[in-house]
């Protein structure tokens, strides 16, 4: 044997043993669930002490793995997340009782990680049994959160506030709850003190105000508080003088009319909350209080205006306290004019995410164009994620606007007229979406819009190599859109499309492709059952789902998922999934 | 899992032009909402969806929307809407539109006029809290100042002072009687010019 590598064999060997116990603390210290990964696969000793150690788990997609093989892996779990439902899902485009149900996840926890403490979900249908099963069985459980879940009603949450006696974190976000009551609030004991983030905004029922007072009063380590519409400000006052620790605030609605006295009370309450950074509500265009709200803006770094229609003045007056802001999520109420004033007051703006306030409606004059996500760009040079829902784009708009923010990492663009061309050369806007993924070399997400031909799907494919999302609608020409992003995006790991004409020849290019994704999704693209079949077949380590596009008026659509696993098919698929 | 042989030839499918519905971007005189037959019709439509405000957040998921579109007619037609699209999380959804969408019962609609105004509008008494609110939403609607009132001389220094038709049939200043009795009583809305509004019997 060559004496080099000999001796470079034996360098090697040496540095991988480390002492069990000393690679488990240092291994302990690491949380990033991707740096584990890596870790996980350097040697058989690492992969162990990584498995021991590992406190957290991130499971992307719940039938990508089974609960069983998770716990199995990972003995000492103490925090959850699960994502279930694909992206879609959000929009109607899945069916109910779909699947993604958190109850056989649950079982198998209660059996391998009774001392569960977190647990959070996206996408996953929850039932009030599993609330109750929750609260039951983990009693080190202490954090919840419920993002775009379906399935549970407040009942449930009911059964959460009873029994989980160390709750610090009860966080229910944008939820399909059948909101019965408030009456879960009042069910926390009264001597209850752990408390750390109560988020309710999303709920309507009204709760006991006197229960959440007294809660309030008691958490001393209350530190994100987001109450319901209804909570009035009057109220909202005596919350804020209980708890002026607050770094995060949801108002509710803002809105009740209020004496001299009253005004003053509520602006001193503000000027107590030293230390907020993030605030939201719900707040009606009259709002007229919002003055009350400036002193405690100073230090704000997130502002949640995304259910609260403010038109341009007030959101001008608004912003130009908030120097620090760093995300900011508005309606388009605001208007290009409400932009500006961001531009002007807001340099260290990182985020902008501008929602529609009316999605339905044609009338081009309202909302922003390309000339407030102008006005932003040039404003706030630091930004690099952006959401931005309109009527009108340019190429040239998109071009500049990516030239003043090369830095993009989250390009979201929805001109929410399907298949529309630069307004003003009525191209396509193939040059725009070219311009970003040339420009972005951080690129990691992207979501195009507008009247797009296979050229934009080169460009990508060709520039994008940091690009992990990317979402497609009413785009491309031919099966060559897709099969340029499949070929030519490294780094990708969920593509979902819709209403694209890519058919079976573009699926099956990307064959090599798809045990390296998380998921694909397609629905009413030009692919077929046979092309699925193939697939699949082609591919066995992929669950290949397809379910007929009901939406669909020629009864020969099929919406197709694809996604890598271990765990192999469904054993709970509804009678309308079917894996291939 | 039987699907039969059923599925597209290569050839027969929906045409690119129609899945780049180039329909959509051409120039109409109909105001919107009045294509909807045509995109029943179009070969690769989708069953046009309205966006119910069924919900609690609770049509989520439920995309076989029960609505066809013959039902809206009557009412001013939601558009004919693509299921999913704008893609916006049905939660947002159900949250913004109630107060857009012309809902029976609920709402206490009045007529808004302005002098000078070719046109009226209309609100709805019940979204607002009180009369401040109500006089900066009539405000930013028709992009004028009110003032301030006062009893004693109601909304002088104004170019505007608001006043409505009450249940009897006269016309009273905006302000007078507290809000709840305001919302039981009023009938229709005026925005007077200062000018005319003294005939209401106060200043000089």
């Amino acid at each position: 044997m060559d004496p080099s590598k000999s001796r470079d064999s034996a360098e090697s060997t040496r540095v991988i043993q480390f002492p069990n116990d000393v690679l488990e603390r240092i291994l302990s210290l690491i949380d990033s669930h991707r740096d584990r990964s890596a870790v996980s696969l350097v040697s058989k000793a690492w992969y162990n002490a990584e498995r021991w150690t590992r406190r957290h788990v991130f499971i992307g997609n719940c039938y990508a793995v089974s609960p069983q093989i998770v716990a199995r892996r990972f003995p000492n779990i103490r925090s959850v997340t699960l994502k279930g439902k694909p992206r879609f899902s959000d929009f109607n485009l899945v069916p109910p009782n779909w699947g993604a149900e958190v109850h056989a996840w649950l079982a198998v926890f209660a059996d391998q990680y009774p001392l569960l403490e977190e647990l959070r979900l996206k996408r996953m249908t929850v039932t009030d049994e599993s609330l109750k099963f929750l609260a039951r069985k983990f009693q080190k459980f202490r954090a919840l959160s419920l993002l775009s879940c379906d399935g549970f009603s407040t009942n449930g949450l009911e059964a959460i506030a009873t029994d989980c006696r160390h709750l610090t974190e009860l966080d229910i976000q944008e939820n399909g709850i059948d909101d019965i009551s408030g009456n879960w609030l009042s069910c926390f004991p009264e001597n209850f003190t752990s408390l750390e983030v109560l988020n309710f905004a999303s709920l309507s029922s009204d709760v006991n105000f006197d229960a959440l007072e007294r809660l309030v009063s008691q958490c001393k380590s209350l530190k994100i508080l987001k109450v319901n519409k209804n909570i009035t400000l009057e109220q909202l006052q005596r919350l804020l003088v209980r708890a002026p620790q607050l770094t995060e605030l949801g108002t509710g609605s803002f809105l009740q009319e209020l004496t001299a006295h009253q005004y003053e009370e509520l602006e001193r309450a503000f000027i107590g909350c030293k230390n907020l950074h993030a605030l939201s509500g719900s707040w009606e265009a009259t709002t007229l209080y919002l003055p009350v709200l400036y002193p405690a803006c100073t230090n704000l770094t997130f502002l949640n205006l995304s259910y609260a229609a403010l038109p341009s003045e007030e959101l001008a007056k608004l912003v130009a306290h908030c120097p620090h802001l760093q995300r900011l999520w508005v309606l388009d109420t605001i208007e290009d004019v409400g932009l500006q004033a961001v531009a002007s007051n807001c340099p260290l703006l990182e985020e902008l995410r501008v929602f529609p306030a009316d999605p339905y409606d044609q009338d081009i004059n309202r909302g922003v164009t390309e000339s407030g996500f102008l006005a932003v760009s040039l404003g706030c040079r630091k930004l690099h994620y952006v959401l931005y829902f309109c009527r009108q784009m340019t190429n040239a708009a998109v071009a500049r606007i990516v030239q003043n923010c090369p830095g993009f990492t989250h390009f979201r663009l929805c001109i929410m007229k399907p298949g529309q061309p630069d307004y003003v050369t009525n191209e396509p806007m193939d040059e725009g979406f070219g311009a970003v993924v040339k420009t972005c070399t951080n690129l990691r997400r992207l979501g195009v819009s507008g009247l797009l031909t296979d050229l934009t799907f080169e460009y990508i494919g060709r520039y994008a190599k940091n690009l992990e999302t990317l979402s497609v609608a009413f785009a491309g020409g031919s099966d060559r859109g897709m099969q340029c992003i499949l070929d030519g995006c490294p780094k990708l790991r969920k593509l979902e499309i819709r209403d694209s004409p890519f058919g079976n020849g573009a699926l099956l290019s990307g064959l090599e492709k798809y045990e390296s994704m998380r998921s694909l999704w397609m629905s009413a693209c030009k692919v077929t059952l046979n092309g699925c079949k193939m697939l699949a077949r082609q591919r066995p380590r992929l669950n290949v789902e397809v379910m007929k596009d009901e939406d669909m008026d020629d009864g020969q659509s099929y919406k197709v998922y694809v996604y890598r696993t271990v765990a192999g098919p469904r054993t709970d698929a509804p009678s309308f999934v079917h894996t291939l | 899992m039987e699907f039969g042989e059923m599925e597209r030839g290569v050839g027969d499918a929906v045409s690119e032009k129609d899945l780049l519905n180039l329909e959509e971007t051409e120039l109409r005189l109909g105001l919107p909402g009045t294509d909807e037959s045509r995109h029943k019709k179009s070969r690769n439509s989708k069953r046009p969806f309205a966006e119910s405000s069924d919900v609690s957040g609770s049509s989520k998921g439920s995309c076989v929307a029960p609505h066809h579109d013959e039902d809206h007619e009557s009412a001013p037609a939601p558009k004919a809407q693509i299921v999913g699209w704008p893609p916006i999380r049905s939660y947002r959804k159900s949250t913004l539109q109630p107060k857009k969408a012309e809902a029976e019962g609920s709402g206490i609609y009045l007529k808004v006029s302005v002098d000078g105004a070719p046109y009226l509008r209309k609100i709805d008494l019940k979204v607002y809290g009180g009369y401040p609110e109500l006089l900066k939403a009539l405000e930013n609607m028709f992009k004028l100042t009110i003032g301030d009132y006062s009893e004693r001389e109601g909304y002088k220094g104004s170019e505007y002072a608001p006043t409505y038709e009450d249940k009897d049939g006269d016309w009273m200043l905006v302000g007078d009687v507290p809000w709840e009795m305001f919302m039981l009583s009023c009938k229709r809305l005026r925005i007077m010019k200062e000018s005319e509004a003294r005939g209401l019997g106060y200043g000089v």
